[in-house]
């Protein structure tokens, strides 16, 4: 139903979710975003059960930022995704598992772009390239098959517009836009929203 | 004082005066500010909000009243189903493989809506409340006022939503008792998601729909450096920005961020508080978790049939009147189509001045003047073909 997709390139990290928030077959809303800013240069993706993943990752975004103020400075990407993992996990044996799927995406000053795959059961993969959902199995071998290390923001952004044009082709649901954010050294940026009427 | 005895209120603003000296910059009196400081502290909680707990809930809510395993084993498991039981009509409400048996059937049948528009926010609902194929009240009303600026429609289990309307009424007039300010639809919609947030994965049904008014709050202008929305509207050259979304982009409160990164820390943080705005506010609230900001939107059983309508006439520029009159409409295909949603038609309108409730409308009668007017049109083609 919903969908998440992650691209990694040289110095940047592109991620991208869909902005359907639905209740059974009912579309409520058209531009949700599924994205929560936990610090300047991390975003986390989150999709699942319909109150656990706002309650997870604001959870988690506020805890990052009181780490920001109780000590002056950031956790970096790799220190907030084992972070959010370790809490999924904690949850995950109690009477309240958070049934949610993320994708952490980060730069940091010293090790450069990271992306974060986590999902239910708190597994933590750090990966290349990544999607959640069930467009992922529509994408995944496009992400395989076109994917390099060295791809520039432009040729990322291609990409990710030739797995969103196949969503569209074959996905039985309907996903009529997405948000797509790019985050480097600069921060995060907001880049134009991906609509079906869109090449 | 006897406020403080009523509402078991410490004093914590005293206490904490002389504690806060470390956060030189501040030097305004208001609420909020403690608010916003208090939280780097753990030990004080400002907000205690009593949910109503008896003995047995101080076990999990899952566990309890847990008749025998075997009967627990062979019920159908909710928790995984995409279709969430309160949403559509079922003709056997079921159980959740680890609750208690339903003492009495009980089903999830209404039509509420709720829309925004030039005009304020517009809320209507049926008045059926029904229980397992009986109709059990005719006229119960659906859309429950909370203050002089905030009206709820309730969708769900009755007594459920019927209760925690009444907790929230007491929360929010506590707070304003507290603040001297009312709390923002906004605040009201987390603060009902977070109270209903323990009884995820019970039989709590609720799912409610606020509309409100924000006005005249105090803006403590604290905020610098430059406004961002980080809802992803970018590329504003290329996405039309209707007169709504503007509207819309105007009110929404944003995160201001200083643009130096050499900033201290407490400006920073005291750079993000919100910007407090006026204007209408509309949140649909479920207990699972759900809580949509929004400009429309139906709950119930019969909210396919009416966003089918209001998709198709609901504009931002409505007059009140026509407005109203496509809300009723809209009630009323959902009443014609559904079973469990019917009778008459509640509508509220809120604005600024607060919220006024338009008499009950029997939807019976709007059925009769629809046959009239099909006879009559059936009748004027029948004349066409005559003369011809």
């Amino acid at each position: 139903m919903e969908y998440l997709i992650g691209i990694q390139g040289q110095d940047f990290v592109l991620v991208a979710a869909d902005n359907v928030a639905a209740s059974s077959i009912i579309q409520m809303k058209h531009d949700y975003d599924k994205m929560f800013k936990l610090s300047e240069k991390i975003l986390l993706l989150c999709v699942g059960e319909a109150g656990d993943t706002v309650q997870f990752a604001e959870y988690i975004q506020k805890n990052v930022q009181l780490y920001k103020m109780r000590n002056g400075y950031e956790l970096s990407p790799a220190a907030a995704a084992n972070f959010t993992r370790k809490n999924l996990a904690d949850y995950l044996r109690s009477r309240t598992p958070y049934h949610v799927n993320l994708l952490l995406a980060g730069f940091d000053d010293t090790d450069g772009p990271g992306l974060y795959y986590m999902d239910y059961l708190s597994s933590l993969a750090k990966a290349p390239f990544a999607a959640h959902g069930y467009g992922a199995f529509l994408t995944l071998s496009i992400l395989d098959r076109y994917y390099r290390p060295d791809l520039t923001r432009d040729e990322a952004v291609d990409l990710l517009k030739k797995c969103i044009e196949e969503l569209n082709r074959r996905f039985i649901l309907n996903l009529p836009s997405f948000t797509v954010r790019l985050i480097d050294k600069e921060g995060i940026h907001d880049l134009e929203k991906l609509t079906l009427g869109s090449k | 004082m006897a406020l403080q005895d009523l509402c078991n209120f410490q004093d914590i603003f005293q206490d904490s005066l002389t504690k806060l000296c470390f956060l030189g910059t501040f030097e305004k009196n208001t609420a909020c500010d403690y608010v916003s400081s208090l939280s780097t502290r753990s030990s004080t909680s400002l907000f205690n909000f009593y949910i109503p707990a008896a003995e047995y809930l101080d076990e999990s809510p899952i566990q309890f009243g847990q008749i025998s395993n075997i009967q627990s084993s062979s019920a159908i498991s909710s928790q995984e189903s995409i279709l969430s039981p309160s949403s559509l009509p079922t003709s056997l409400p079921f159980a959740s493989s680890q609750s208690v048996p339903l003492p009495f059937p009980m089903s999830h049948g209404t039509t509420t809506l709720a829309f925004m528009f030039q005009g304020g926010v517009l809320a209507a609902a049926d008045t059926r409340s029904s229980c397992s194929g009986l109709v059990a009240c005719p006229a119960s009303q659906k859309i429950l006022p909370i203050h002089s600026h905030l009206v709820g429609t309730t969708s769900g289990t009755s007594a459920d939503c019927a209760l925690w309307k009444r907790i929230l009424a007491r929360e929010l007039r506590l707070y304003q008792l507290r603040h001297g300010r009312r709390l923002s639809t906004r605040g009201a919609a987390k603060l009902l998601s977070h109270m209903l947030h323990p009884f995820k994965g019970t039989e709590l049904c609720v799912a409610a729909t606020l509309c409100g008014w924000d006005g005249g709050e105090v803006d403590d202008g604290c905020h610098a450096g430059t406004v961002i929305d980080l809802r992803g509207r970018g590329g504003t050259t290329k996405s039309e920005m209707t007169d709504q979304e503007k509207y819309l982009d105007t009110l929404n409160e944003k995160v201001s961020l200083p643009e130096t990164q050499s900033s201290t820390f407490s400006e920073q943080y005291f750079a993000r508080k919100k910007v407090s705005f006026s204007g209408p506010g509309l949140f649909y609230v479920c207990s699972d978790g759900t809580r949509l900001q929004g400009t429309l939107f139906s709950v119930g059983s019969g909210s396919p049939y009416a966003y089918s309508i209001l998709d198709q006439g609901v504009r931002w520029g409505l007059t009140v009147d026509e407005a109203t009159s496509i809300a009723r409409e809209a009630v009323y295909r959902a009443t014609y189509r559904d079973a469990y949603s019917g009778n008459c038609v509640d509508i509220y309108h809120i604005t600024s001045n607060g919220w006024t409730r338009r008499t009950r409308e029997d939807l019976k009668e709007e059925y009769y003047r629809e046959k009239e007017r099909r006879r009559h049109e059936g009748r004027g083609r029948q004349d066409v073909t005559v003369s011809e």
